[in-house]
């Protein structure tokens, strides 16, 4: 028989609150959020095939809600998350190589990241304007 | 003498290496040119009837391409959530329903996707 034993306590290591926050800190951040965001919005991906797959009903039901106010932000936010974390990932995946981790060049990256996805954002919906939204 | 269990509880790896953090990065690779490819097929099909919807969801290289994009995209999905659930969720219950329910979500979400693809390629 063996007997039940206390977990071992070993020691944690600092947690967010003891560092100073900085502009990569909530980067990374924001890369995970963004994620969290994009996998809730894969649904409506799923929904917006599922009802071309469906017929002109569901497909009438699905174009109502993407045409709503709600369905327009929710559409427009996953574009932006979309695009963040793309470029996000990007940057990641440059990091990964060794490239551009040191001061000057790493706060660029962070900053293209930032404008960047919000550039692209701004110019799809442009796009998506002048192709004639429904 | 020590068990083999007594040896690994509360200590050592799930002995499954690098697999996830690779496949991860492999996915992240082929989501950038299938995302691009995926905002030009929404661009296109904006403004479209239904009719012409489908038409182009049914060509060949759109369905393989969007069905490429969920694969790969689900799959990403299903590994990134687990590293957030992972990292912040203590309490082993809540851990593995969470990662159970993230697993089933990916799942269906992949095959949905690649249902509806196959069907409006297959036009029944």
């Amino acid at each position: 028989m063996t007997e039940a034993r206390a977990p071992i306590q070993r020691p944690l290591s600092p947690h967010l609150q003891i560092y100073r926050i900085t502009l990569s800190m909530a980067m990374s951040g924001v890369h995970r959020i963004t994620g969290l965001a994009l996998c809730a919005g894969m649904v409506m991906l799923t929904w917006w095939l599922l009802a071309a797959a469906a017929g002109q009903n569901a497909y009438g039901t699905f174009e109502g809600f993407a045409a709503s106010w709600i369905g327009r932000l929710i559409l427009f936010g996953f574009t932006w998350a979309l695009l963040h974390h793309l470029l996000g990932g990007l940057r990641h995946l440059i990091w990964d190589l060794g490239i551009g981790t040191e001061g000057e060049e790493r706060e660029w990256f962070i900053r293209a990241n930032i404008i960047g996805s919000i550039v692209a954002t701004v110019l799809l919906w442009g796009l998506l304007m002048i192709f004639g939204l429904r | 003498m020590r068990t083999p269990l007594a040896r690994v509880r509360g200590l050592g790896s799930a002995k499954t290496g690098t697999h996830e953090f690779w496949l991860q990065r492999v996915t992240a690779i082929a989501a950038i040119p299938l995302t691009i490819a995926g905002l030009v097929l929404v661009i296109s099909l904006t403004g479209r009837s239904y009719p012409g919807v489908r038409q182009i969801l049914a060509s060949p290289l759109v369905a393989v391409l969007l069905m490429l994009f969920v694969i790969a995209l689900t799959t990403h999905m299903r590994i990134g959530v687990q590293i957030v659930i992972e990292d912040y969720i203590y309490d082993k219950n809540q851990k593995f329903t969470l990662l159970i329910l993230n697993t089933f979500f990916a799942w269906t979400i992949g095959l949905a996707c690649i249902f509806a693809i196959l069907k409006i390629s297959f036009g029944v």
